[in-house]
């Protein structure tokens, strides 16, 4: 093949049209006028290990092809769907690109699909990221507030232990994060936003909280301890059966109560829009959970050994806090007036009852039988995360 | 068994991985090796001289310093493919067209120990009886201009003005053009005839297993690739001796050697090697 460059030069982009010739043949024959082409062209052939013989005439290079980099390069699996195993030596390449062999591996645990694949991750993903919202506009902090004192310190009470509970539903899952192969970019992606979540929700609940106080409220070593054996569990299904399935599945059951039943409208709007993004945190999680135990069913009786496990660790703790269980109530009663406590309390009974329900209703979408279902949602933690 | 013991001038920090790299391929493959870097390459060839590394991994100035400190005994057993065929040019600015339209005038050079930026093209001027006067640009003496800095303040100088030319490796020229540094309308006015670059050095027998490891190594395997890679090459080639007679003759014609001989002769270093 003949490459005419004219009088285009080596430090004008004429390489890429030699580049474009070595790519289908083995030797091309190079001309040129640009008065420095002599002093480059052997020099760029030198430092790509390409041969280059000067013909007789004037401005006539013949051009070797060099060595072969791409020669053992493979493809990190297929761009539209991820492989059964994501390979060490793919490293950080996206998925579906040309990886030169050689690259440093990044050699990470959680690297087979049916560990962290879940089909609706991409769709879970992009409605996340359309779904985004701004704490700055879309809630109404200057909402007039006409609640007695006591039940915005109960509020303050339920934002403190909010914001402790996200914490965890933030740091746990970025945990996962950091040890899954990017390979499956569609989780890797919806992690990240849950943690953008998370963080976004801590922002306005901390906000929340500090509208009318200057101090927060009372955080318990048994709420801190239940969380603490979410941080312990190495297991990303049954982590995230513990996290997303049961214990944000719970709390949908409690931001639901605080839009229904808190006495003023930016805390309505808080739990409202924290619940549309919970909905998909637990969505992901029931979702990849259920293709796991389809292909492997023995995750079941793990899943079930693993609340058990942690109801036993937490046998000797208090459980729901004290403070949190009075402040949903006095936070429901909106006064101290007996009919509106009476009235209260049974709402947080029908809380807690609601959070039962679902949980059976989730557990019995990953197989569970009614009886386990109803067994094991009697053993989640008594602070509903 | 006593490792094969190779020095190296640490020019850049790349070296000691470049080193650690090649330190782990020999051992894989059988052969005992160590290195031990050095500030400059006088003191290398020095060490050498003493016996205190079997190997010298040698700019072509510190080739021409163990041969004639050691004459008869210095063997030049390997080199990259980018070591063989250099050219430097003298890169001039607009207006003028050839090196003799540049004399008197104010040349840039790279550091005073430079084969490539300094040695070689001064040499041309020399040869064609042409007076310039010589700004240096002193960036790592002792490194034999290995570090680019010195080849870089030449042509900065020459795009800030305060000199009519500068004097780059091949290469360079292309890589300053890109970076675009070169100023405008700048012309090659000379290139100098092909040279050659750094090579293994030995003061005796040739180390056939480290040679033969070296030339096996090929850049189509993806473990050898990252380590030729940073050391700038594709592949190793047997030494050879044949592209030093210009550095030979500008070292000749600048007595740039002298002083280093004298004392090496003082020291005894030079009989030692014998």
């Amino acid at each position: 093949m003949i490459v005419e460059l004219g009088d285009l030069a080596l430090d004008e982009g004429a390489h890429l049209l030699i580049k474009r010739a070595l790519a289908t043949d083995e030797q091309v024959e190079v001309r040129g006028t640009a008065p420095t082409l002599g002093v480059d062209l052997p020099a760029w052939c030198r430092a790509r290990g390409l041969r280059i013989n000067i013909a007789f005439r004037p401005g006539v290079y013949i051009v070797h092809r060099g060595p072969a980099r791409w020669r053992d390069a493979e493809r990190a699996g297929r761009v539209d769907a991820p492989s059964a195993h994501a390979e060490a030596r793919w490293g950080l390449a996206a998925r579906g690109a040309l990886v030169e062999a050689g690259a440093p591996p990044l050699d990470l645990p959680l690297a087979d699909r049916a560990e962290v694949w879940a089909d609706e991750a991409a769709r879970l993903y992009a409605q996340a990221a359309a779904a985004q919202w701004d704490p700055a506009t879309a809630i109404p902090w200057d909402a007039p507030a006409t609640h007695p004192p006591e039940v915005e310190d109960a509020i303050v009470q339920v934002m403190t232990y909010l914001i402790e509970n996200e914490t965890a539903a933030l740091l746990v899952p970025t945990r996962f994060l950091a040890r899954l192969h990017p390979h499956f970019r569609e989780v890797m992606q919806l992690l990240a936003i849950q943690a953008a979540d998370e963080a976004r929700h801590i922002e306005v609940f901390t906000r929340r909280a500090r509208l009318r106080r200057s101090e927060l409220g009372l955080s318990t070593a048994g709420g801190q301890a239940s969380l603490a054996t979410l941080f312990d569990e190495p297991d990303f299904a049954i982590a995230s059966f513990l996290l997303s399935v049961l214990g944000e599945g719970s709390f949908l059951s409690l931001l639901r109560f605080l839009r229904e039943h808190a006495p003023d409208a930016c805390t309505r709007e808080v739990a409202r829009l924290a619940a549309q993004d919970e909905a998909r945190h637990v969505a992901f999680g029931l979702a990849h959970l259920q293709r796991h135990v389809a292909e492997d069913p023995t995750l079941r009786s793990r899943l079930a050994s693993a609340i058990e496990r942690r109801h036993t660790a937490l046998a000797q703790t208090a459980g729901l806090n004290e403070e949190v269980f009075d402040a949903l109530l006095l936070l429901a009663a909106g006064s101290w007036k007996p009919d509106a406590l009476r009235a209260g309390h049974a709402k947080v009974v029908a809380l807690q009852q609601d959070m039962d329900d679902g949980r059976r209703q989730r557990l019995a979408r990953l197989g569970f039988t009614p009886e386990e279902a109803a067994a094991l949602s009697s053993l989640h933690t008594r602070n509903f995360m | 068994m006593k490792p094969l013991m190779l020095g190296a001038v640490a020019y850049d920090a790349k070296v000691v991985p470049i080193w650690e790299g090649f330190r782990a391929y020999f051992e894989a493959r059988g052969l005992a090796f160590d290195y031990v870097l050095y500030s400059n390459y006088e003191r290398q060839v020095e060490a050498h001289l003493r016996g205190e590394i079997d190997v010298a991994w040698n700019s072509p100035l510190a080739w021409i310093e163990a041969d004639r400190a050691a004459p008869g005994r210095a063997r030049a057993v390997a080199m990259r493919d980018t070591d063989c065929d250099l050219t430097s040019v003298v890169i001039a600015r607009p207006g003028i067209a050839s090196l003799a339209e540049l004399r008197g005038k104010r040349v840039g050079v790279g550091a005073a120990d430079s084969p490539q930026a300094t040695l070689i093209p001064l040499l041309a001027f020399a040869e064609a009886g042409i007076e310039v006067e010589v700004v240096r640009h002193d960036v790592l003496v002792g490194k034999h201009g290995d570090h680019v800095g010195g080849e870089r303040d030449a042509v900065k100088a020459l795009a800030a003005g305060t000199v009519d030319a500068a004097c780059v490796i091949d290469g360079n020229r292309l890589a300053f053009a890109r970076e675009g540094i070169l100023p405008a309308g700048a012309t090659v006015v000379h290139q100098t005839p092909p040279y050659d670059h750094c090579n293994f050095t030995v003061l005796g027998d040739t180390p056939t297993k480290f040679v033969d490891l070296l030339l096996a190594m090929s850049y189509e395997d993806p473990q050898v690739r990252p380590l030729l890679d940073m050391e700038g090459l594709k592949a190793w080639r047997p030494g050879r001796t044949s592209g030093y007679a210009q550095l030979e003759r500008a070292v000749d014609r600048f007595k740039t050697l002298e002083p280093w001989l004298a004392e090496q002769a003082r020291r005894g270093n030079d009989r030692r090697a014998r």
